[in-house]
């Protein structure tokens, strides 16, 4: 789906990706991690046809400059900063499903599975929504239409834990048909997402892994935390993640995303010394993994 | 086509939301409406009374106006939108990118010609309502100037934002761009020029190729069909395309340079990174 050869880009008089080369199949989920100036954002842009590089791209066998209106109806991307449209929300969704011929109604009802009514925002501007709005209306527009490839540049970064499920279910929709190039600085917020791991270092490839592909997109686990004592900033944190008080403060119960696992444990990590006790368990009506259980 | 006005409507809603169009569209009705309650149809210069002074006063105060409004709104947009992300998101839809570029210059045209329009109908609507005789050929052949000297800005203005890479480098260049036409106009450097002995061949020549001084002496044949205020530069045009020929010039021209410049801006626009 993806094939990158010798590519190189250089902006200004600084060379940003020094011959990368690269394979990207059908079915494979990549994190593409690496720290700022690595290249990610202007890899992530040679794919999209928006930089002249050297080299080749192919995207789903053809080169994105030339042949940008075919290989970008393939394509779903979700920028890492929202761009600062000030056209109503409702003007979005029709503008984005005419030019990619998918029917609006399929937008909005992505949106509405992540938490966002469109309808309810059509006349609000899109700059006017909060950060997690934002995100959660472009990822519609890039999830409610046919894309096989999706370019994700942080995707994830500003939406709540409820959001965020939805979001792996979502993609776990299209796991086995789509490629799935994930930008992250940081692998810990999507390791559980992807079965490869790809890392550039100053516009080389510097990691380039299979992972085990363990984690069900789809998975939940049920969550118990016990505390030595009731502690608000605690009661806060884990409020967000949709938990609740079983017993005035000390003893939580909820769930979490399957995929979401490492980011909950680095939420509770901060708490570490409250903990008594911790208990992470699938769902079983989702699937048969092996029990997890962590005791403090 | 489809994805051309598209991107067209886009463009005109952006613009009708925009702070710009609002402060544009007051600015030139607002000329109109202060002209008519300054009394200007009752004035009389080189024997022009009623809607005939008015519209010759606006459209001098427009040539004023007119091409460093488009070129400053202009540039100030389409370079801010790529400096602030909108580019990388909308262009990685898939739009054709000859259907964005050329359906953002009609867009932002319709809505740089429209205020400007409109102001002249209303000055005929008024002009209509207070019993006045209409100007309808001045009206005609102003209407058509506004529009190529609408375009003819357009195009620079596109042109350079293909280029300039922020907002700043942008502006400035607009700004200098205006500069450099309006001191070569009659006015300014070419009677220095001209004075300083340098080749009346070269400064008709510079008059002709300066869109803002081609407009400015297609506005005056109208009223000064021998350019007598020209001086001996008169001669050189009214032989060279008569005063027919010189209208028509001065409507055909700045549409040249527009398009040129925004063609121009079109190959840089595909050739380089698009944001």
């Amino acid at each position: 789906m993806i094939e990158i050869r010798r590519l190189r880009k250089r902006l200004g008089r600084r060379d940003i990706l020094l011959g990368l080369d690269l394979d990207i199949g059908r079915g494979q989920r990549v994190a593409l991690i690496g720290s700022n100036g690595a290249g990610k954002t202007t890899l992530i842009r040679c794919l999209l046809g928006e930089y002249r590089c050297d080299g080749e791209i192919r995207l789903v066998g053809r080169d994105p400059r030339q042949f940008r209106t075919e290989v970008l109806r393939h394509v779903g991307f979700v920028p890492q900063l929202p761009p600062p449209l000030k056209m109503p929300v409702g003007q979005l969704v029709n503008y984005v499903a005419s030019v990619c011929h998918t029917p609006a109604q399929r937008i909005v009802d992505v949106a509405a599975r992540l938490g966002f009514e469109a309808e309810r925002f059509r006349h609000q501007a899109f700059v006017r929504l909060s950060g997690g709005q934002k995100q959660k209306l472009l990822i519609a527009a890039a999830l409610g239409r046919d894309a096989d490839v999706l370019i994700l540049d942080e995707p994830a970064a500003n939406l709540d834990p409820e959001a965020r499920g939805t979001f792996f279910e979502l993609l776990a929709e299209r796991q086995r048909d789509a490629v799935m190039l994930i930008s992250s600085h940081r692998l810990d917020e999507v390791a559980a997402l992807v079965n490869r791991v790809i890392e550039l270092d100053q516009g080389k490839v510097v990691l380039d892994d299979r992972v085990a592909d363990s984690v069900d997109l789809t998975s939940r686990l049920h969550c118990e935390v016990r505390l030595t004592r009731p502690e608000g900033a605690f009661a806060k944190a884990v409020g967000a993640w949709g938990f609740s008080d079983v017993d005035q403060g000390l003893h939580w119960r909820g769930s979490v995303a399957g995929a979401d696992r490492l980011r909950f444990l680095g939420m509770l990590s901060r708490y570490a010394a409250l903990i008594a006790s911790l208990e992470l368990r699938e769902a079983p009506e989702t699937t048969s993994q092996p029990r997890e259980r962590a005791n403090g | 086509m489809q994805f051309l006005w598209l991107t067209a409507w886009t463009d005109i809603l952006e613009s009708l939301r925009a702070r710009w169009f609002t402060v544009y569209t007051v600015v030139f009705g607002g000329i109109v409406v202060l002209l008519f309650t300054l009394g200007l149809t009752e004035s009389r210069v080189m024997g022009f009374t009623g809607l005939s002074r008015l519209m010759l006063t606006y459209i001098q105060l427009s040539m004023a106006i007119l091409p460093i409004f488009v070129l400053i709104t202009t540039v100030r947009s389409i370079a801010g939108d790529r400096e602030a992300g909108v580019f990388e998101y909308l262009l990685a839809l898939p739009v054709p990118l000859s259907a964005w570029y050329w359906g953002k210059l009609a867009g932002r045209f319709l809505m740089v010609f429209t205020p400007v329009f409109l102001a002249m109908l209303l000055a005929v609507a008024w002009g209509a309502a207070k019993g006045s005789d209409i100007p309808w050929r001045l009206f005609t052949y102003y209407t058509g100037l506004l529009l190529s000297l609408s375009w003819c800005f357009l195009g620079i203005g596109i042109l350079v934002s293909s280029i300039a890479r922020s907002v700043d480098v942008a502006q400035g260049a607009a700004f200098v761009i205006w500069l450099t036409l309006l001191l070569f106009l009659d006015l300014i450097l070419l009677g220095i020029m001209i004075q300083q002995h340098v080749p009346p061949e070269a400064a008709v020549a510079l008059a002709l190729i300066n869109p803002m001084q081609v407009f400015r002496t297609g506005t005056m044949m109208l009223f000064d069909p021998q350019l007598v205020i020209l001086g001996p530069a008169a001669y050189v045009i009214l032989d060279h395309f008569g005063t027919i020929g010189y209208m028509a010039f001065a409507l055909v021209y700045p549409c040249v340079v527009g398009t040129l410049a925004a063609w121009i801006g079109y190959r840089l626009f595909r050739r380089g990174d698009l944001i």
